[in-house]
Parts: structure tokens; sequence; C-alpha cells
């Protein structure tokens, strides 16, 4: 138990999470009373200026709103126009568009496990710092996130912000040739994919158990990236339902709640998860032996609902997302054209693809000669921030009861809990999360309520 | 000394890196770490004193290189540049949001108040400013990197000239010098697109011609335009006056104003 009453807990900047928040904690007694992860992200005002831009523009435009994962914006974005044209992509670019954003994923996730969360379970302040005394593991992850690079880098151009995306498809098609040497990096990456798994599987996990509402893409006979029907899995974990993409914004509601001045995403009010641990858990037949049996080596055989754990289930998609792409470079014939013509039609299209950190939704209203009257992104951060909150509500509460146990390190393992321990044990909360702040496409401006620390 | 206090001692010594984040998208900073060959290299001759994107380690200043990314959108941001620059020998500003505003700058061609209630259901909660502008426009600045996103090269050779005390060796010149040395046969030559190659800083490689669509001017002007040379032939190629303003007006909308001012009083 804490010696100490009220108190109020506030970290201003938190580090190794993607664009810029902060978290508030009120703890009364062994009681949290207000747990709050803040949002002061500046507005960037992306839907407002969507309107009135080109249909062929979004995919482009919307890129920006997330340099760690563009791809899953342009792809979100050409889905839902190409459905506003009611535009069908043929295999062979839907093929292509699927190896681009493995190499987002491989890019993405390697970056999250190995520079934002692996330091946390190895007592670092960052990889730079756990270069140091980890020097192998570091390179392994630097080189692993190389090779997704290097698919965003042949087939979009660059790695940031690619420029070969465009409604329809791609301005430029590789040759088989093109795709080879990448098939040689990748199998190369596969041994580091899966030593990743084995070395975060040796990781020490504080007990934690995220009771949400599941939520993400799923599509028969493979594991839904690209695209797929919105499906949720309820807390219960013994009912899954879909619902139609048309419904999205009907499922997934967006509100203003009365503690805090962010947007909070609910499925009809039932707080809800998207990303890793949702994918895993609603999707995990659909992996790929090799990334199915490196989930069983890590003790992942059924769903995980440790946020804790969300390390291995992003080494366990890293391993997926290589062999997929090394699928598909396998099987490759170049398209006759590397796009389709998407003539403009007044409609409404709903396009959703997972991001690496969970389900993104965009609707953009097209006027019949294709300029844009309205749009609407859902991000995954909007979605996932209440069970953040959540989440840090109870680690904390968990904590302050002296029922943490072995692994959050500071004086959490003693029975008490000071500030110091507290702050970090948090920290780490929203870190398993990987919340990509930066996607502040309708996140509010705060005030942060700087109350005094006694 | 042992193994360890010469490792303290030269890091001590080494020189101090810092990495500050305003309105952006996180993509400049990125590029930092997306120098996967270079990172343990460079992170073993500087010390990265605050980069909160990388480490929970924060050092304060003075440090003796700061990199800054994002564009000035709220009052907060206002003063916290102001703090940034007095704990910076060298400030430098990376990417188009740091040195032009970025895309967010569209709000300086629009009604703010109209975008927040556009966007937001209770707009009064949000304080932003009713522009976008470049760190510049704010403190004095060391140099700017252009791009959108920057290019992972550049970068390198503006961090090695800092850490060497000269002049960082980025050309001023257009994409068109880039299609060149690339060997890219011109898009507006050989097939009629619309291209801002000829008026767009180089930087990027000159990508977009390369797989075979026209520059869309992620990197600014280059040092001299001509717009009133170019729109002509944006004409010929198809765009009409609303396509080309549109094309000028996105990631470095704010940049390109001036020179579209001057052809389109």
């Amino acid at each position: 138990m804490t010696h100490r009453g009220s108190r109020v807990l506030h970290v201003g900047s938190l580090s190794r999470v993607e664009g810029e928040g902060a978290l508030h904690l009120s703890v009364s007694g062994t009681a949290v009373t207000s747990a709050r992860l803040q949002i002061y992200e500046p507005p960037r005002f992306f839907e407002a200026f969507l309107r009135g831009r080109a249909h062929t523009e979004p995919p482009d435009i919307t890129a920006r709103v997330c340099g760690i994962c563009p791809v899953a914006y342009q792809l979100s974005a050409c889905a839902a126009i190409e459905d506003a044209c009611d535009v069908e992509v043929p295999d062979p670019i839907r093929e292509l568009r699927r190896l681009l954003y493995c190499g987002e994923w491989i890019e993405s996730q390697t970056l999250h496990i190995y520079l934002l969360h692996a330091p946390d379970f190895l007592g670092r302040d960052g990889a730079i710092d756990l270069a140091r005394t980890h020097r192998a593991d570091v390179e392994r992850g630097l080189r692993l996130k190389q090779a997704g690079n290097a698919i965003l880098e042949l087939l979009g151009g660059r790695a940031i912000h690619p420029v070969n995306v465009r409604v329809g498809g791609f301005h430029r098609a590789p040759t088989r040739a093109e795709l080879q040497p990448l098939a040689e990096q990748l199998r190369r990456a596969m041994d580091d994919a899966l030593a990743t798994v084995h070395w975060a599987a040796g990781f020490e996990f504080p007990d934690a158990h995220c009771p949400y509402d599941l939520l993400a893409l799923s599509e028969p006979g493979r594991y839904a990236i690209d695209t797929g029907t919105p499906t949720v899995l309820t807390e219960q974990s013994d009912a899954v339902r879909q619902f139609a993409l048309t419904d999205f914004t009907d499922e997934v509601v967006e509100e203003q709640v009365p503690h805090s001045t962010a947007l909070h995403a609910t499925l009809r009010g039932r707080r809800h998860l998207t990303g890793s641990l949702a994918r895993f858990a609603i999707n995990r037949r659909s992996l790929s032996p090799i990334a199915l049996q490196a989930a069983t080596e890590a003790g992942l055989s059924g769903e995980c609902r440790n946020p804790f754990r969300s390390i291995l289930v992003r080494a366990v998609e890293v391993v997926y997302a290589v062999d997929e792409a090394l699928r598909v470079i396998a099987a490759y014939e170049p398209p006759a054209r590397p796009f389709v013509e998407v003539p403009p039609r007044a409609g409404v299209g709903h396009g959703a693809t997972e991001a690496p950190r969970g389900l993104l939704y965009h609707r953009y209203a097209l006027a019949a000669d294709g300029t844009v009257t309205d749009a609407r992104l859902v991000p995954p951060t909007a979605q996932n921030q209440g069970a953040i909150e959540e989440d840090l509500r109870r680690i904390a509460e968990t904590a302050l009861a002296g029922r943490a146990t072995a692994g959050v390190g500071g004086a959490a393992d003693t029975g008490t809990v000071d500030d110091a321990a507290l702050t970090l044990l948090c920290e780490r909360a929203i870190r398993n999360h990987d919340p990509c702040i930066s996607c502040s496409t309708h996140f509010l401006d705060l005030t942060v309520d700087r109350a005094p620390l006694p | 000394m042992d193994r360890t206090e010469r490792r303290d001692h030269a890091e001590r010594a080494a020189p101090t890196l810092a990495v500050f984040k305003l309105a952006s998208c996180d993509g400049c900073q990125l590029t930092l770490l997306d120098c996967e060959d270079e990172l343990l290299a460079l992170t073993g001759t500087v010390r990265v004193a605050h980069f909160l994107e990388a480490s929970s380690a924060v050092r304060p200043g003075p440090y003796d290189l700061a990199l800054v990314e994002g564009s000035i959108t709220t009052p907060a941001d206002a003063e916290r540049i102001r703090a940034i620059r007095a704990s910076a020998r060298h400030l430098v500003t990376i990417g188009a949001c740091a040195t032009a505003g970025g895309i967010q700058a569209l709000r300086d061609f629009a009604d703010v108040d109209e975008f927040r209630r556009t966007v937001y259901a209770r707009p009064d909660y949000i304080e932003t400013l009713a522009t976008s502008t470049p760190v510049s426009a704010h403190v004095d600045v060391d140099f700017e990197l252009r791009g959108c996103p920057i290019d992972r090269r550049q970068l390198l050779e503006v961090l090695t000239a800092f850490l060497a005390g000269r002049k960082p060796d980025v050309p001023n010149h257009s994409v068109c010098f880039a299609c060149k040395r690339r060997g890219t046969v011109c898009v507006t030559v050989a097939r009629g697109t619309p291209c801002l190659g000829p008026v767009t800083h180089a930087g990027c490689g000159a990508i977009c011609p390369a797989y075979g669509r026209g520059c869309y001017g992620c990197f600014g002007p280059a040092g001299t335009v001509n717009l009133s040379a170019l729109i002509p032939v944006l004409h010929r190629d198809g765009l009409d006056d609303r396509d080309t303003e549109r094309l000028l007006r996105t990631f470095n909308a704010a940049a390109f104003a001036p020179y579209d001012k001057e052809v389109r009083p």
C-alpha cells in the first residue's frame, strides 16, 4: 500500500512514442480517480483541406498524416476512392499493393519492437543506449527494418511518403528482375525476423489482461492487411460478429468525453482495441505455417490479451510479412498496365486497411467531376485511446495495491510504489500499444491540467 | 583511465544533438532512424541529448546542434521555438513543415474557423493560429533542409557538415538537373506529363519522373523559379487554372505562393 493520500502524476512529454502526448494520472490512496492520455499534437485539419481536392489527390495528401505509416493512409484512401467510383482493381495490382504494405509492416513493426519497445524490457533509455550492451541485437533490428524499407524504396520510390502509389494502382510496376535482389534480402531478413521472435520471447512480461472488444479486418484464407471485413471479437471471446464497411461510422462512434478533450471512438459505447493483439486474436489461424510455428514456439498458442506481450505478437507479424512478401515476389507477373483508370463519378466510398497500429478507415464523398466534398479519417490511435487509458488505470491500480508481479521494476515488487516507478510503468503501458499520436487528424488541442505534485 | 572512464570522457566531449518536433507527421525525424547503416556510427560521434522519439533520456541544453521538425501552428509552439533557439548553438530546420509551413499551411489560404468547424464537434476547444509558419518566421535559423520528407543522404551531409564546422553541400538547383544526372527521359517533353521539376528544389533524387509521373513539388521552390514560363506549359499539358493552383498549393503551399502571385496578381 502506498503511504500517501491523493496525488497527481504528470508526465509532460512522453518519449519513444510517435508524435506528442502527455499522461495525467490522478491517484487517491490505491484508487486511480482519473487516467488520461493527453494528445497535445497540434491539429492539422486534413479532413478540412481535403475538401475541394481532386479524387486523385488523397493518396499523396493523406500520406502526410503520418510519416511512420504513410502506405496505410495511401491504400485506405485508394480503397475508398475506388469504392466511390465503383472500380475493381485486378489481382496483380492488389498483390503489388500487398507487397508494398508488407514493407511498411516490416519497417514499422520493427521500429516499434527495437527502437521504442524493447528498451523497456531491458532497462534502457532507447535503442542507442541499448546498443552499448546489446549491439548485435540492435544491429539485427536495424537490418530487419532496412529490409522493410528496401521494399518501400523499390516499389514506392522512397520509404517515407512513397510517390508511386496512385488511385487505380501504381504509376510504374516493377519487372520480375528488379524484385529478385529484394527476394535475396528478404530471405536473410527471415532469419532476423525469427531471431526477433526468439529474442522477445525471452523477456520478462508483467501480468496484465485487457478486457476489451477487439476489432480487426478479416478475410478468408489469409491474414488481413490491405483489405477485409471489419470483425469484432467480444470481450468474452466467444462471439465474433462482422459489419459492413459502409456501416463503419455507425458502429465505431467517435465522441467527446467529459474528462478529456480528445475524441474517443467506441464500438457503440463499448471500449475496443485495434492493432496487433486484435488482429492476432481474430486472424491467427490464417497465418502462414512459418509464422504460426514461430507464434507457438514463443508461447502464443491462443489469443493474447496481455498488452505487454504485444511485442511478441508484432514480432510474429513481422515473420508473416516477410514470408508474405516472399510469396508475392515468387508469384509475381507484371500487370499488363500498372493501373486501371478510375473515372470520377458522384458517390460515397469507404476504405479500410490494417495499419501496423490497427484498423484505419477512410470515407470520401465525391462530386460528379471527382471533387472531394467531404472526407472522414478514423485513425487507430483514436480508437485505441480509450483502451489505453483503461489499461493505465488498471495497471496503476494493480501496482498501487502492491499486486504487481515481477518485471515492472521499481519498488512495485516490494508492495510500495513510488511516483517514479509508477510513472515508468504507465509509460510502458502506453508504449505497449504504440500509439501513433501524429495521426492527429482530429485530435483536439488540450489544456494540460498542471496540478502541482504534492 | 580505464575503458569505461575513457568512454564517459569521450561522451562528455562529443557534440550534443537534440531533435525537436512541432506540427508535423514525424517523417523527417524518422529519416534519422532510417539511416540504418549509419545510425550507430553517428551516435558514436555525437551525444544524443534530446530526441523523444528515440530515447527516454533527456538532458538539458545547451545543445551544439538542434534539428527542428514541424511548423508553428499554436501560440504555445511560438513560445517553445524561442526556448529551443536559446538552447541551441546551431539550429537546423528539417522538412517542408519547418522550412515552409508544410501542408498545414493550406489554412493560410482559407478560413481557419471554417476548418475548425469542419473537423471538430467543439471548435471552441481548439486553440490554433490562423497560419502555419516556418521556424524562420520566428527565430534565426542556421540552415534549412527542404523536403516532404527530407532526403536521408542530404540529412547525413548536413549532420556531417555541422560536425566538421563547414557549410553543407546541398545544391540549390532544380529537379530537372537531377533528372538529367539520373538519365531519366523528360516526362514533359516525351509524354506531355505536367511536371513541377523545373521550379522545384532538387534533393529527392528526382524520384517521381523515374517512376513515370510528374514532380509534385515536395521539396519546394528551387533557387530560380520562373513560374510565368512554366504555367503555359502546364496548361498546354492539360491542367486548367484550378488544377495548376492545387498542384502548387500542396506540401509547400506557402513557399510557392509568392511566385504564383507574381504570375497571377
